[in-house]
């Protein structure tokens, strides 16, 4: 029998090592291109189409599970939540209030000194397929895609902050690159006193860093840092993380800074897209130092 | 303790396209769900497993094209690099099916020594992937090649049982 299937084996087409050769050689070419050259987006939309059933099939029993326990809350549970929310709705009312007369108050200042204005954007809500398939990647894929006319480099936050950025659009769903993912940058800010830095994500979902901060300065313990908006992704203003720990230590020329995201990277399932974002004026060419303008990659092939 | 035994020519009957279509759709679904944190590090890969199982058992109908395309897939649905999936699973199926006549002589204990090999490499494909592309190494991802060879035995007799089933119903 084996005798039979060794010599049909050795009949059909080229041998396993020239197959394995083809393959691999086509493998290593479609890794380099898409690496490279991101030429091939349009076939794995494609190729998603097959795929997308599939996921959404094996992800609904947790999405079931959800709904059935979102049922079965308990009148007690329900009354007290109400409660809560009815006085938080008080509480943001107030400052809601607040904050229209502040709007007012900034614009009539903007104004005097003509200063542009900031621009208001919208928000959609989406909610996540599912998380990172990939331990090595800190990405998320939402249930929204080209048929919500989304965008690549648009803006993810959850109601506490910043949870990333798209990186991919697929026709029925787009990946997020979390804020977390090593080596992705937020331009980012210090409410506190306004300096301006950097905050880089450290390859772990409750870790962001800043980086190359001098040991002298003035950061401390649970400041918070918000988008600067100088870079064109982020809109200036949203909280992105919290500084939990500083490690100081003159023998090194910069202070090591740890800080917190304050958005549930990790822990939401509803999430917000900015879409409608004032683009950034076009910068002179000319009178471009070099260098300038790095701030603004922000990572987006992770 | 029969399944122990080296297989006997009753495996050898065939099976249906449907049967292996099937078997690798389920594959993906259960790759697919949400697993998180350690749970994700001790992943198996089920398909790693499935396309595995047919390259060694059916090696005439499934073999490096079919594995190839079975990565592709697999990289859509990870959305990690393309071809990383497909590399790590043409190297698969060619162990496969140089191994299949070796692994069909062996009792399901020897040939998890031998599976474990087979998936050591694919996943050190995943390990070099990363670290070309990021620059450093996980270690826990490497769990998952332990946990995948640990399913080889259950499910082979799972298959084996499924297709005399079918046997016997014909």
């Amino acid at each position: 029998m084996s005798n039979a299937q060794t010599f049909q084996f050795f009949n059909r087409g080229p041998s396993p090592a020239a197959r394995l050769v083809f393959f691999v050689v086509l493998s290593l070419l479609l890794m380099f291109v898409d690496a490279r050259y991101r030429y091939l987006e349009s076939a794995r939309s494609t190729l998603s189409m097959l795929v997308t059933p599939i996921q959404q099939l094996a992800t609904m029993p947790g999405k079931l599970w959800h709904q059935a326990g979102e049922f079965f809350v308990t009148q007690g549970g329900l009354v007290e939540e109400n409660h809560g929310l009815r006085q938080q709705h008080g509480r943001d009312a107030a400052l809601l209030s607040q904050l229209q007369s502040l709007q007012q108050e900034n614009q009539h200042l903007r104004n005097l000194l003509t200063l542009p204005q900031r621009s208001e954007f919208s928000a959609q809500s989406v909610e996540i397929l599912y998380a990172e398939r990939d331990i090595f990647k800190r990405k998320l894929l939402i249930g929204k895609g080209e048929n919500a006319s989304i965008k690549l480099g648009q803006v993810v936050m959850d109601d506490m902050g910043i949870v990333g950025q798209i990186t991919r659009v697929y026709p029925w769903m787009s990946e997020v690159t979390l804020i977390t993912e090593k080596d992705h940058a937020v331009p980012v800010q210090v409410v506190r006193n306004g300096l301006r830095t950097i905050v880089f994500g450290a390859g772990d979902t409750s870790q962001l860093s800043l980086r190359y901060m001098p040991v002298s300065s003035d950061i401390q313990n649970g400041d918070v840092l918000v988008t600067s908006g100088i870079d064109g992704v982020y809109p200036p203003g949203i909280p992105v993380a919290k500084v939990v720990k500083i490690e100081r230590d003159a023998a090194y020329p910069f202070a090591r800074i740890s800080c917190l995201p304050l958005a549930g990277v990790d822990r939401n399932r509803q999430l917000l897209i900015l879409s409608d974002l004032p683009p950034l004026p076009v910068q002179p060419a000319e009178e471009l130092p070099p260098g300038t303008g790095k701030d603004a990659k922000t990572g987006g092939n992770g | 303790m029969s399944y122990l035994s080296p297989s006997t020519p009753e495996i050898q009957r065939p099976v249906g396209n449907i049967f292996i279509v099937l078997s690798v759709l389920i594959a993906l679904f259960l790759n697919a769900l949400p697993w998180e944190g350690w749970w994700l590090a001790l992943r198996p890969d089920f398909v790693a497993l499935v396309m595995l199982y047919w390259c060694t058992h059916t090696p005439l109908r499934v073999g490096i094209g079919l594995s190839w395309a079975a990565g592709m897939l697999a990289d859509v649905a990870d959305a990690s690099l393309f071809g990383q999936h497909a590399l790590a699973y043409t190297l698969l199926a060619f162990g496969g099916v140089v191994l299949h006549r070796r692994l069909q002589m062996f009792d399901l204990r020897q040939q998890t020594t031998q599976v474990l090999g087979i998936f050591a490499l694919t996943y050190g494909v995943y390990a070099l992937v990363h670290w070309q592309v990021n620059g450093y190494v996980m270690w826990a991802y490497l769990l998952g090649c332990l946990t995948s060879t640990l399913l080889w035995a259950p499910l082979s007799i799972m298959f084996q049982a499924m297709r005399r089933a079918r046997v016997e119903r014909e």
